[in-house]
């Protein structure tokens, strides 16, 4: 048995219903995966929980952070919704594009990155919110993207290192 | 000016996420009394501090509870569900409250499970929030280890994107392991909720609060905040502020000076142009108006909108409003989860006219027409997603008439270019072309 199989078993337990787990059990194959669901992610998952592959991708294709295509090691979100959009987050999604070579809803060619824009992260009064592999970064302005863009490229410390 | 703090009490500003400390102030002792009472009396307490429920429906939370069947009356385990799928625009307190007092909340999980006689508790967190998730699982092994839970099982189940989940049917549906789509009712979650069980679904707020009605008692906490709107609210202010944040005020405290003095007025000496009172689905208001409203239940539905989720947005002049439609309408579209025909094709329909208007592509017509397709939305759906973009357009509309007839009249936006949403981004899927060579 493999370890995702063992620890969807384990997540499994916890629902009075099996069916429960199968969201959690994408979530734990999508980690397994490399932050994303390629076809044979579905074929385990639904092995584990005695569902159909089809049954797995029909939850997954249904929820937005379920990544049908491979993604970025990093993956940088910036959130476009109304209070973000106000403080000038579309100033920040193309700082973003400039700094890292692309446009919003790509992944860089070397796998490194992914960018997108997305709906609201749930920090309005802290605009504009970055999402970086989900971690919200709060306030960042477009001014900030340079010195944001570095950090990530592991090019400077962010001050603790 | 003395501000009662309720859900952040014992806080300092700051979080309390050390058991022990929790403990130092009085932690655990709600649970404690409410253990020593009959579930009934605990249900009574929270009628007598009429509180009501924080999500943005502001149904009464012990009347709710007293709706769920007795075990004898219908033999199948019984559920409390806490709603933390936290997404409406706007809307960020109830992640300020698991990081801040992940213990009150626990304890007030716990104190709802007892009042409905409930052994299983599922937390559904929003899944952007992990975080939030990762302070609530060290919490609830603080709990295990304190032997606090007294047989009762919490399971946090995160969420994976879907703001439709936030509708509480909808949210059963995905707890239950389906695609997140808002059921029929009747049946009412209290009856055949989870499982098909009888079911309470709370928002994290009004169980935070009732630890704190069950420690200061239904009587006391009924004193704070003005008449029909009890207690205190957490409120949630952003947009064109200097000082966005959450907020612990009474209900009842004037809107303007939410705006202009907790949260410092409009940034860079900015007019104030509009305010939504109550999250992205509540009717928008104009200067003069928000000069009148206070926050509480009954001033905000006098006004013709809604104290809804309490996410208060200011926008500043450089707003064209017809954008701001866009933005709004993008946002349902996107969430729509295409179960019910008038809002799937409805919320499109809406953003295609707005887009139309903005860019000077539209007759007089069209703006009959706009209104039309809410009118075909509202009030036709299973559940209030359609309604609130129709709700929140209409509203656009009817307060900023002249401005929609302006970009008719002179085919595109009166702004020119220089409005504050300007090309913002809707969000798009991940690029097709994954892994192909980026153009920089």
């Amino acid at each position: 048995m493999t370890a995702l199989f063992e620890r969807i078993q384990e997540i499994r337990r916890r629902y009075p219903d099996e069916l429960s787990a199968v969201m959690p059990a994408l979530q734990a194959a999508q980690v397994e995966h490399g932050g994303w669901l390629p076809r044979e992610a579905f074929r385990e998952v639904a092995d584990a929980l005695d569902l159909t592959p089809a049954y797995c991708l029909s939850i997954a294709s249904f929820y937005d952070m379920f990544r049908l295509e491979p993604v970025g090691e990093t993956v940088v979100e910036v959130c476009t919704n109304i209070s973000c959009g106000l403080a000038g987050a579309q100033g920040v999604v193309e700082a973003f594009e400039r700094e890292l070579g692309l446009h919003a809803g790509e992944t860089s060619a070397d796998g490194k990155f992914s960018l997108r824009a997305v709906e609201c992260l749930g920090g309005c009064g802290w605009a504009t919110i970055v999402a970086v592999n989900n971690r919200h970064r709060l306030r960042v302005s477009a001014a900030d993207v340079p010195a944001l863009a570095a950090e990530l490229r592991g090019e400077v410390s962010n001050g603790d290192a | 000016m003395a501000t009662p703090e309720v859900v952040f009490a014992h806080t300092d500003g700051g979080a309390v996420t050390d058991i022990a400390q929790y403990e130092a102030t009085g932690g655990f002792s709600a649970l404690e009394k409410s253990r020593a009472m009959a579930p009934d009396e605990v249900i009574e307490e929270l009628n007598a501090s009429q509180l009501r429920g924080r999500g943005g429906a502001f149904f009464p939370t012990g009347r709710k509870w007293s709706f769920v069947p007795k075990p004898e009356q219908i033999a199948k385990p019984h559920y409390l569900v806490v709603n933390a799928d936290e997404s409406e625009p706007g809307t960020f307190k109830d992640r300020e409250i698991m990081l801040r007092v992940p213990f009150r909340f626990l304890e007030g999980c716990l104190i709802a499970a007892y009042a409905i006689q409930s052994k299983h508790v599922f937390i559904y967190i929003r899944g952007e929030y992990e975080q939030e998730f990762e302070v609530l699982r060290d919490a609830l092994a603080a709990m295990h280890k304190k032997k606090v839970l007294g047989g009762v099982t919490i399971v946090l189940h995160r969420g994976a994107g879907a703001y439709i989940c936030g509708e509480e049917t909808a949210l059963l549906e995905s707890l239950e392991g389906r695609r997140g789509q808002p059921r029929t009712k009747p049946p009412f979650p209290a009856i055949a909720g989870l499982y098909a069980a009888p079911t309470a679904v709370n928002n994290v707020e009004s169980i935070t609060t009732a630890t704190s009605v069950m420690e200061m008692g239904g009587v006391e906490y009924a004193k704070l905040g003005v008449p029909n709107s009890t207690g205190t609210r957490v409120f949630s202010l952003s947009g064109n502020v200097v000082n966005g944040g959450n907020y612990e005020l009474p209900h009842g405290f004037p809107l303007k000076d939410l705006i202009y003095e907790v949260g410092g007025g409009i940034a860079n000496g900015r007019k104030l142009k509009a305010v939504i009172p109550g999250g992205s689905s509540t009717v928008i208001l104009t200067p003069a108006e928000v000069e009148k409203a206070t926050l509480d239940f009954d001033s905000l539905t006098s006004l013709g909108t809604a104290i809804g989720s309490a996410a208060v947005i200011a926008i500043d002049d450089r707003c064209c409003m017809v954008q701001l439609g866009i933005r709004v309408s993008q946002f349902y579209e996107h969430e729509s989860c295409g179960k019910c025909t008038p809002c799937r094709v409805g919320t499109h329909w809406l953003t295609q006219i707005l887009q139309k208007i903005e860019d000077g592509r539209a007759a007089q017509s069209d703006l009959d027409l706009l209104l039309d397709v809410c009118d075909r939305i509202l009030g036709k759906c299973l559940c209030p997603l359609g309604d609130s973009d129709a709700i929140a357009v209409a509203s656009y509309v009817d307060k900023f008439r002249d401005e929609f007839q302006a970009h008719i009249d002179n085919g595109g936006c009166p702004l020119g270019g220089s409005s504050s949403l300007e090309a913002v981004l809707a969000p798009v899927a991940m690029h097709h072309a994954a892994h192909e060579v980026a153009h920089a």
